[in-house]
């Protein structure tokens, strides 16, 4: 481990530091979250020449010390603390030969750290058609550096970069400016008070607003008060700072980097304004969003019901292999129930992954935030947050995780807080098995009656998503200096490298990060709904068996075993049968149907008296005003699952067997209630309806939003904020319409 | 006094001298400096924000900020 070097990677956004990284590295990566704070930690391990070993850090990307969020901050917090066990033994600046004068600003500064420091200029494949020439020779003297020229879209220039890494120690740690030069006098001062430390880095101790030392920065502040400056005369300390740099940026340019104007202008402005135009502009990107909408409900359905197939058989088997016990039922129903869980919300997050970062990669990101900013704007939000508003269409759990790009954090909270309400996926199977049930048939105007309802319990969920983001900007008091600025990338071709790195990490963290609260979720989900403490439940299958012995199956089990030999018979008529053979395949299917139907009123009647079902009788009067009785009070708690559970339990419950939704569906239909009326109305349906649309009933978005955030107290005030609303919604719904 | 939203599409403008607190530092260290050009490039359909390239870096700013951003304009003599 000691002989590791620490190499740290910096650069501006949008230099491709990324590529470098996942050059140097390889798959020898991990990608975490930094201890308390939700930046992505990305790390990873290099072999060099002569058998020495690198371990990369890639820092968020920075424009300069000058930190105005979370990521910049972390960038200063590590290159000032010598004692930090990931502080770097020599910094790799990544630049890109395009943005060079604007890339070195952040490299001078590294390197005034008095931290060895290596300039890699990125890009070199676009130096020809840009009419860029370098001198590389006189800029590494200028610099006082080590160059290296490198293109990661072709792999050239890793080696080097390897080298100079392997040959640290040779470079030099003079500073490119003389720090006092901002200020003679104050820094005299400065050096005067802290004899013993290095003026620059003082110099960013009290300049910058970084909370991790705070003994340190204390000491400063006490120590120094009788020099301490205002903040406007620090401002301008920083603007001459600014103004030096540049200086000294430009002198080095101007006899070693040349740009054939006539050769410059590129593809850029006639792509952006196509993109950015006030029609084109919309139309195309709502046709990509189609595109990715389209593609993430037809191509993940596949693997989804793939992967659901494969849990389904695999509790089968650990049930028939296993000998019967709580154990087998913990292994199949609870344990596998839950890692199935998880793995059936990877193709949904790997495809909307899979679009986002070649959204990003091509430079058209910026593009969407240019064109939504100030539609945003109005509720509190930004451009930056409409990608991850609209993901949540499809599911919240990858559109929560789409949120890191937004650096102000207020803006990142409040996106992380709304996006639930927009209408997922899941909430599909719901909304449709109650549109069928409930809203008749018919259409105004050519649209029907049931598309028009789908259309605006979409509607509902995107407009209360944005309601609730005006709401709570005026509410959450979280200061943010975070000012909105874009910077609009070069078009580029994406690298597939890059873009299956982001796939495969963001699925990995999801997985490993949100995916322990899911089982463990589950497992307590599937023990209240498979135990129960009563007589009733431990003895559910003499009571019911007895039940069945005395009074026969019930009505509508006797219908069901009708309505299927029925339906054999109608069959086989056209096949010409001999009559016994009829008969015989009659009373086997009679038997077996029987079975089954007995099974699943046994089934029924230990959810009814499991802790789950106890519960959902108990919190019968709680939602019986909004028209539910207690076995949709059960569903809706089962539901907090995730919300296609909801059609699942009613299957249970009503004890139908089979998973065909028509089959449940018309047996919702035949539910009656007390008065002998059926019990899917308008006015149920639709309270239930707004009460899915609206409750956060969903415990794998709650888990990757205690991620997101850090903490348990944000996803609960979600849970409790949205129960309440929806329940209020539903209540007057339902009041209404009844 | 001209600024930034005053340009016209591919107009260029010379940054004036202003004083230090007006502008924040991070526009600064983009080569938002006296004597350095701005040219608007796009301005998106509701007319914020606005996207320029300043001192050779593609930005886009609200146009709150791009107001307080003084310049000169440069009357445009080139060739076509």
């Amino acid at each position: 481990m000691s002989k590791n070097i620490n190499v740290a990677l910096i650069g501006n956004p949008n230099t491709g530091k990324t590529s470098v990284f996942n050059q140097l590295t390889g798959l020898k990566q991990k990608v975490g979250n930094y201890p308390g704070i939700t930046v992505e930690k990305k790390e990873g391990i290099c072999k060099l020449p002569r058998g020495v070993k690198a371990h990369i850090l890639d820092l968020p990307g920075t424009y300069s010390l000058n930190t105005t969020s979370l990521d910049e901050s972390l960038v200063v917090e590590l290159l000032l603390n010598k004692n930090d066990k990931d502080y770097p033994d020599v910094a790799v600046v990544v630049t890109d030969v395009e943005n060079l004068k604007r890339n070195l600003f952040l490299f001078t500064q590294i390197k005034d750290l008095k931290i060895p420091a290596i300039l890699v200029i990125n890009m070199a494949d676009r130096m020809s058609r840009k009419g860029i020439s370098l001198d590389i020779e006189a800029m590494e003297k200028q610099l006082d550096t080590k160059i290296a020229l490198v293109s990661t879209r072709k792999g050239e220039g890793i080696d080097r970069i390897k080298e100079l890494i392997a040959d640290y120690r040779s470079l030099s740690t003079a500073p490119n400016l003389d720090a006092s030069r901002i200020s003679p006098d104050y820094f005299k001062n400065l050096q005067k008070a802290f004899p013993n430390e290095d003026p620059y880095k003082l110099w960013l101790v009290i300049t910058q607003d970084v909370n991790f030392m705070p003994i340190e920065k204390r000491q400063i502040q006490d120590a120094t008060s009788f020099f301490t400056k205002s903040k406007e005369e620090l401002k301008k300390l920083q603007h001459r700072e600014t103004v030096l740099r540049y200086q000294f940026i430009n002198d080095t340019l101007k006899s070693t980097y040349k740009v054939d104007q006539m050769a410059a202008k590129g593809l850029r402005a006639s792509i952006d304004k196509i993109l950015t135009h006030k029609v084109f502009g919309y139309l195309i990107f709502f046709a990509i969003l189609l595109l990715i909408f389209q593609t993430i409900f037809e191509w993940s359905s596949y693997p989804m019901d793939f992967i659901d197939e494969q849990f389904a058989a695999a509790s089968e088997w650990i049930k028939n292999t296993l000998p019967p016990g709580l154990f087998t039922d913990l292994l199949a129903e609870g344990i596998l129930a839950g890692i199935g869980g998880v793995v059936i919300f990877i193709p949904q997050i790997a495809f909307l992954f899979l679009f986002i970062s070649l959204l990003e990669e091509s430079g058209y990101m910026s593009r969407v935030v240019f064109l939504m900013d100030r539609l945003m704007r109005p509720f509190g939000l930004s451009g930056k947050s409409v990608v991850p508003l609209i993901s949540g269409n499809a599911c919240a759990i990858p559109a929560i995780m789409a949120t890191r790009t937004i650096e102000n954090w207020k803006e990142r909270l409040i996106t992380i807080l709304v996006t639930p309400f927009t209408t997922c996926s899941a909430r599909l199977p719901v909304y449709l098995i109650l549109i069928a049930l409930v809203i008749p048939e018919g259409s105004v105007l050519g649209l029907s009656y049931q598309a028009l309802t789908l259309m605006l319990l979409y509607l509902l969920g995107f407009g209360m998503a944005l309601f609730s983001a005006m709401v709570l900007d005026k509410i959450l008091k979280i200061k943010s200096r975070s000012l909105f600025m874009v910077e609009m990338p070069t078009y580029r071709m994406p690298l597939i490298k890059n873009v299956g790195y982001t796939v495969l990490e963001k699925t990995k963290s999801f997985v490993f990060g949100a995916g322990k609260i899911i089982l463990a979720l589950s497992i307590v989900l599937w023990f209240l709904g498979s135990n129960g403490y009563s007589d009733d439940f431990q003895n559910a299958e003499e009571i019911v068996s007895e039940r069945i012995a005395n009074e026969g199956l019930s009505t509508y089990s006797k219908n069901y075993i009708q309505t299927n030999i029925d339906s054999y018979l109608e069959e086989v008529e056209s096949e010409g049968l001999a009559p016994s053979a009829v008969r015989d395949s009659v009373r086997t299917l009679t038997a077996d149907l029987t079975e089954s139907a007995k099974a699943q009123e046994i089934a029924s009647y230990k959810l009814e008296h499991s802790y789950i079902g106890q519960a959902g009788k108990a919190f019968e009067p709680i939602v019986k005003p909004l028209g539910y009785d207690w076995k949709i009070g059960i569903a809706v708690l089962t539901s907090f699952a995730a919300r296609e559970v909801f059609v699942g339990t009613l299957a249970t419950i009503y004890s139908v067997g089979s998973d065909e939704e028509e089959t449940i569906q018309n047996r919702m239909a035949a539910e009656l209630d007390e008065s002998g009326k059926p019990l899917f109305n308008l006015a149920t349906g639709v309270s239930l309806m707004l009460f899915y649309a609206l409750a956060m009933q969903c415990m794998s978005t709650l888990a990757i939003v205690k991620r997101e955030t850090n903490s348990w107290k944000w996803p609960m005030i979600q849970l409790g904020f949205m129960s309440v609303l929806a329940y209020v919604v539903a209540l007057a719904a339902y009041q209404i319409l009844a | 006094m001209a600024t930034v939203i005053d340009l016209a599409f591919g107009q260029k403008g010379i940054i004036k001298d202003f004083s230090e607190h007006v502008l924040p530092i991070k526009l600064l260290e983009l080569g938002c400096l006296p004597g350095n050009s701005v040219e608007l490039v796009q301005i998106a359909p509701l007319k914020d924000p606005i996207y320029i390239n300043l001192n050779g870096s593609h930005i886009a700013i609200r146009r709150s900020l791009a107001q307080l951003i003084e310049l000169d304009i440069v009357e445009e003599t080139q060739a076509p």
